[in-house]
């Protein structure tokens, strides 16, 4: 079994470069892509390897960029589109989830799209305003999207290559802050025996709690299990990784069994991931429920200035915090 | 109806090559069927391309044909709206020269992304006329096979399709099809408001950077619903192009002969590599914007009168009676099919069911989602929970 020990990012690159080995119809666009091989050097190389009519540099335009990939993707390509930081996806969304999202539904099944949009998102870099949003909730309220997100280097390898091959539109989050984390990467598994791209795991067995994560917050939540464990209280984490359509299956196994369940996402609380996850768990286990299902998450404010982001985003305390109400019920 | 092709013969044809041969008309504006039903021989346009056609009398006559049959049509949708059978039409009243013309210059290989108007090109590709009517009548979201007849989705949202025709060109190109004769060509329809859009100077910069084998067929008809050209533009919009690097050309888009021959040669060049064109029709929305508009709030009488002058049909239709190509019974059979068809068309949509409510969750994904299943189920349960429910 070649496994190797890569980042996250590297582990990305890697799934990239397969997925353009194994089928010539996939391209990868974007602006930057090529020599620079993207902001995070996520496709660093690809252009030299596959030349510039496969890993394309794009004119600065993110809607240009998502539109032209839907007509790629209508000639029968499957593009692979870089939008630079979450908050340069806007000029796309209409693109996104006026025809991306819709195309299939508009033709009545004749047309696909099958096309991975990729977004580097969520903050703790300390950059700039514009460089750290979490706009999932905006893809995932789009029926036609599907939306997931990586939170390991296995899981960034594997994920990435079963995006590109799904016919779904699908948005692609990867936790920016999360790129440089290292991690044990199978890359030898066949993909079919892989783990199922739509489908949350168990990444940590407990017994007290549960917390649901996705993305940069898995790590978190693990941290805050780990500290917890040295208190005495046994927490379970779930990675949801799919965030439309929701995984809730294994969820709901989980919090029935441990009565209490937490959200943890970057996101602001308002209307976002948390609201409808806890609706779900409330409509669905209602009875198991020893306490409310808490949210922690991001502020209703834009992302902040970078000197104060370790305040707005969750961390370990917060995690334990919200434990520790839902235990004072 | 017929899925004849009144006008399929006019195909294979290319526009005439270059000559130094004079010009006559307007230099800003390709016409070679005056308003008065006059033919100019050959118009040499502003990029020095010599502008001409020479069709046979019975592919005039298939022309003259297509014209009558997609104003009929489009007519009978008007009526069908206001008697409540749609909910909605976006007619091409005025357009059909800019819409046959440069729906009969597209070869079979040749890939049309349209707006919500085009239904003219839609005929001409051999669609159903009754589909654009599903779509507004609410029965689908207008479910032809974009790949079998080579007309993408019609679009509402207003410029979007322009980048995925920017991309498609985009994959001909990178398959290998252009550069010869049978090559493939794309083109784009727009409207005059949509050169206002991002997305549309967005496809501008990608198609001239990639050298994308695309024309892109603005149908200048004077108004985005209420707004003149004025305030969209302070130039001619054909010469926008010029500003991204590369040719823009206006033609007389009431003159079915010039549009035909100006597309032709903007779809040749683009098939052979040499990249995109845009074509700025020059015509006019006879009707409103859509049946939900009162064009009297926004324009004067006497500007639509002027334009009356300058009909499409009527035009070819002089010319023909004045050249003999066509007679009084030509003339009179033509109407009749196009009276049959336009029945024909009534009957169908009248007929058309409504779709089974559960059919709303179809084709949301092609990979389905467990979350819509469950829904879909829960939905069909409650219809079921209805005594007597016919679901």
């Amino acid at each position: 079994m070649a496994t190797e020990t890569l980042t996250l990012g590297k582990a990305l690159n890697v799934g990239l470069r397969k997925a353009l080995e194994g089928d010539p119809k996939v391209v990868i666009m974007g602006e930057d892509v090529g020599k620079l091989g993207g902001v995070f050097r996520i496709t660093d190389g690809l252009q030299k390897d596959f030349g510039d009519q496969r890993v394309i540099d794009t004119p600065l335009a993110e809607s240009g960029i998502i539109g032209t990939a839907v007509g790629l993707a209508i000639r029968g390509y499957r593009p692979i589109c870089e939008i630079q930081f979450d908050g340069f996806v806007y000029p796309a969304y209409d693109q996104i989830v006026s025809q991306v999202a819709k195309m299939h539904y508009r033709s009545g099944g004749k047309l696909n799209i099958p096309m991975v949009i990729r977004i580097p998102f969520g903050g703790g870099i300390g950059a700039v305003e514009h460089h750290s949003e979490s706009p999932e909730a905006y893809f995932a309220h789009t029926a036609g999207l599907k939306v997931v997100s990586c939170a390991n280097p296995q899981d960034a390898y594997v994920m990435i290559q079963q995006a590109i091959a799904s016919d779904d539109p699908i948005v692609f989050l990867e936790p920016k802050r999360r790129y440089w984390e290292k991690g044990q990467v199978d890359l030898d598994a066949p993909l079919a025996d892989a783990y199922p791209l739509h489908a949350a795991r168990v990444v940590r067995p407990g017994t007290a709690a549960t917390l649901l994560a996705y993305g940069p917050m898995v790590r978190t939540c693990l941290d805050a299990a780990t500290a917890a464990a040295e208190d005495g209280r046994d927490l379970e984490v779930i990675d949801l990784r799919t965030l439309s359509p929701l995984d809730l299956g294994v969820v709901y196994e989980s919090v029935r069994r441990t009565g209490r369940a937490v959200v943890v996402h970057e996101a602001p609380s308002n209307v976002g991931l948390g609201a409808e996850i806890a609706a779900r768990i409330t409509e669905e286990c209602f009875y198991s429920l020893e306490s409310p299902v808490l949210r922690v998450t991001g502020f209703d404010t834009p992302y902040p200035a970078a000197r104060v982001e370790e305040e707005y985003l969750p961390d370990l305390d917060r995690v334990l915090d919200a434990v520790d109400r839902a235990f004072g019920w | 109806m017929a899925k004849g092709d009144p006008g399929a013969s006019t195909r294979g044809r290319r526009a005439a090559p270059r000559s130094k041969k004079a010009t006559t008309g307007d230099p800003e504006l390709v016409q070679l069927l005056t308003p008065a039903g006059e033919r100019i021989d050959s118009v040499i346009g502003p990029d020095g391309t010599e502008y001409r056609v020479d069709f046979t009398a019975e592919e005039y006559r298939g022309l003259y044909r297509d014209l009558v049959l997609v104003r009929k049509l489009d007519a009978e949708a008007t009526a069908l709206q206001r008697q409540g059978e749609l909910g909605l039409w976006a007619s091409l009243l005025g357009q059909e020269a800019a819409q046959v013309g440069s729906g009969r210059a597209l070869r079979t290989q040749d890939m049309a992304f349209p707006t919500y108007r085009e239904h003219g090109v839609l005929y001409c590709r051999g669609i159903d006329p009754i589909m654009p009517l599903r779509l507004f009548r609410g029965v689908d979201q207008g479910g032809w096979n974009p790949d079998e007849f080579k007309f993408n989705m019609y679009t509402i949202v207003i410029g979007a399709q322009t980048l995925h025709a920017t991309g498609y060109a985009m994959g001909v190109a990178m398959d290998g099809k252009t550069g010869t004769d049978d090559g493939e060509a794309v083109i784009a329809y727009f409207g005059d408001g949509a050169t206002s859009q991002g997305d549309v100077n967005e496809s501008f910069v990608w198609a001239s950077v990639f050298n994308a084998p695309l024309v892109f067929f603005c149908q200048n008809n004077q108004y985005a619903i209420s707004e003149p050209l004025e305030r969209q533009t302070r130039v001619p919009l054909y010469r926008r192009a010029a500003g991204f690097g590369f040719p823009g050309i206006r033609v007389d888009g009431n003159d079915v002969l010039a549009t035909y021959a100006v597309t032709r040669h903007a779809l040749d060049n683009a098939r052979h590599g040499q990249g995109p064109t845009l074509i700025e029709a020059y015509t006019y929305r006879m009707g409103a914007h859509t049946t939900s508009d009162d064009p009297t709030r926004y324009r004067i009488a006497s500007e639509v009168e002027a334009w009356q002058a300058k009909d499409p049909i009527a035009r070819v239709k002089t010319f023909l009676e004045r050249e003999q190509i066509a007679d009084a019974s030509f003339f009179a059979e033509v109407d009749e099919q196009a009276r049959r068809e336009a029945v024909d068309l009534r009957e169908r949509v009248l007929a058309l069911p409504n779709p089974e409510p559960s059919t709303m969750f179809d084709h949301v994904y092609p990979n389905g989602s467990p979350l819509l299943d469950e829904q879909r189920a829960q939905f069909s349960r409650y219809l079921e929970s209805f005594e007597g429910s016919a679901h």
